[in-house]
């Protein structure tokens, strides 16, 4: 494989990640349009126990994301008490409060950045990309799923028959945020550079379009949109400086066709040969 | 000086009530987040500073700007909106997203990426005040502001078309029944925000003599969450938000650093969010969804 598509391949690996964290998140209900702050917290930290404190990089991350899953949960309980637009909206601000606050915080750089992280090779990087991957797609056969989807589609319902609403909806928060701060993690040691831009509202935004675009409804989705969302720009270089404009197109033609996203649960039968279900 | 701070921090604010507004209108009635306001924005601040440049006076400048945003407002409400409008609510959020990439891909490729500069001395003339002075440019910010939102302040409460919204804000359905053209309004919505939008980018652009394709982003988002501290409940909440974020934003940056002052803005944002969701002049009813 040419260094190219390598490097193509290390941010589908990343952007899958960073799509897992909101499809999480979003299996329970709840739109986070802040998982780049958890990104961000992900990748400082690792940086500073690989760059500092000179840990391996599997322990550093299992770290961060454990650090970043407690900050989920903390985030999470005052979520709580939004919905819909108005936690997007809260999630937008976390976002950008975890962003101005690298900006501001000296001993990591500031507006200037850090580096001298250890470069990570493109299988590590799938390593842990397929790893958690394989595990939501697992999770998604459990009965923990078919709860946080019961409070997805009624959460008054849910509640009524006995589910524990409130610690579902904020373990998804805290998984989902583990799962961004190892996108983060692995981000900061492929690039080897990081500085507070690469975690604002734009990263955010690159995440629940990956899901929205490859399918919401079920997890191989994030993988079909992270393909698109880093080769389709490539596709279309030949439209030399029209080619956002371009993406921007498809976009919104994708939406107006396919509002579930490209992958859904019926499309997967059709491909398996199986009887849907639904 | 203060005083001189708390000039600049209302002409800025001024701005930001406008997009806030802007933002508020469409949220209000639809609830939706139309994620391509701070582009409408950014193109409003284009399409003045060409016709300014084309030395054409302020006034045509102005309403040229409106005039542009308001028509890519339509065109949003029309092919990203009107279509998805039983989808869930981030279907046509992302679909106004697609926009906003349109619509800085194409101004970048016509305007180029490099900020564009008006010769300084056009609006450059100051006036002096006692101990502080005010820009000519400050005085027609703050001013086209007021009387813009004066202007939409009347048409939504006494005409008819602002009846209108104002009953689909409350129940769409019921207003439906009672013969009110839902289609209609929320098209009329969707372009008075756009003109409020592209009125803001020209003031902004003019007030800076200057002006980027990515000013819309960060702009959009601190316009956002002005919306929030002021009440999405309430749109007359952004009058009173809008000069206080634009002070706190001035005195951050003249007393402490330029840096943190998306860290005050934001960090107000979530705890207005969590402790007074309605807002700073919101009522007590956030029961009952959006309202104008």
């Amino acid at each position: 494989m040419s260094t190219y598509y390598a490097g193509l391949f290390a941010d589908v690996g990343i952007l899958l990640l960073g799509a897992l964290s909101v499809y999480i998140i979003l299996a329970t209900g709840q739109l986070s349009l802040g998982n780049a702050g958890f990104m961000g917290v992900g990748a400082y930290l690792a940086s500073y126990l690989t760059v500092e404190l000179h840990w391996p990089i599997t322990a550093a991350l299992l770290v961060a994301a454990g650090a970043a899953a407690v900050i989920g949960i903390i985030v999470g309980f005052p979520a709580l008490r939004l919905k819909g637009i108005y936690l997007a909206m809260a999630t937008l601000g976390f976002g950008e409060m975890v962003r101005s606050f690298f900006l501001v915080f000296e001993p990591m750089g500031g507006s200037g950045g850090y580096r001298g992280m250890p470069h990570v090779s493109l299988s590590y990087i799938w390593l842990w990309a397929g790893g958690v991957l394989l595990l939501v797609l697992v999770l998604e056969r459990s009965r923990l799923w078919l709860e946080m989807r019961a409070i997805h589609d009624d959460e008054t319902a849910a509640g009524l028959v006995g589910l524990n609403t409130t610690a579902i909806k904020i373990g998804a928060f805290g998984f989902g945020a583990a799962v961004a701060a190892l996108c983060g993690g692995l981000f900061a040691h492929h690039y080897v550079y990081i500085e507070p831009g690469n975690f604002g509202f734009d990263r955010s935004i690159d995440f629940v379009l990956a899901v929205i675009l490859g399918g919401s409804t079920v997890g191989a989705g994030a993988l079909v949109g992270a393909l698109l969302l880093v080769l389709l720009p490539e596709w279309l270089r030949f439209l030399v400086d029209w080619r956002l404009a371009a993406f921007g197109v498809l976009l919104i033609l994708v939406l107006l066709t396919r509002r579930q996203g490209i992958l859904d649960r019926a499309l997967i039968a059709r491909l398996t040969f199986r009887r849907s279900a639904a | 000086m203060l005083l001189q701070q708390l000039v600049n921090g209302l002409t800025l604010g001024a701005v930001y009530t406008l997009i806030a507004l802007s933002f508020s209108l469409v949220m209000g009635i639809l609830s939706i987040l139309n994620l391509a306001i701070g582009e409408l924005f950014m193109l409003g601040g284009y399409l003045g500073f060409a016709l300014i440049a084309a030395h054409l006076p302020l006034p045509v400048a102005l309403i040229g700007g409106m005039l542009g945003a308001a028509v890519m407002g339509i065109v949003i409400e029309k092919v990203a909106y009107q279509p998805l409008r039983d989808a869930p609510l981030i279907t046509p959020m992302l679909s106004t997203l697609g926009f906003s990439i349109i619509l800085q891909n194409v101004v970048t490729n016509v305007w180029g990426s490099d900020p564009l500069q008006l010769p300084t001395e056009l609006f450059d003339t100051r006036i002096p005040l006692g101990p502080i002075s005010v820009g000519v440019m400050q005085l027609v910010v703050i001013g086209v502001a007021v009387a813009l939102v004066a202007a939409v302040a009347f048409l939504i409460q006494k005409t008819s078309a602002g009846r209108a919204l104002r009953a689909v804000a409350e129940n769409r359905d019921v207003a439906r029944l009672l013969g009110v053209s839902a289609g209609r309004v929320t098209l009329l919505a969707f372009a008075i925000s756009g003109a409020l939008a592209g009125a803001a980018g020209v003031l902004i652009s003019l007030h800076y003599a200057a002006i980027t394709p990515y000013i819309g982003v960060d702009t959009g988002l601190k316009a956002i969450a002005v919306m929030v501290i002021g009440g999405t409940t309430r749109v007359w909440g952004a009058l009173l938000a809008g000069p206080l974020i634009g002070i706190a934003e001035v005195l951050t940056i003249a007393y402490g650093s330029s840096q943190a002052r998306d860290l005050v803005v934001y960090g107000l944002m979530i705890l207005i969010l969590l402790i007074r969701p309605q807002g700073l002049l919101g009522g007590a009813r956030t029961d009952v969804g959006q309202r104008v």
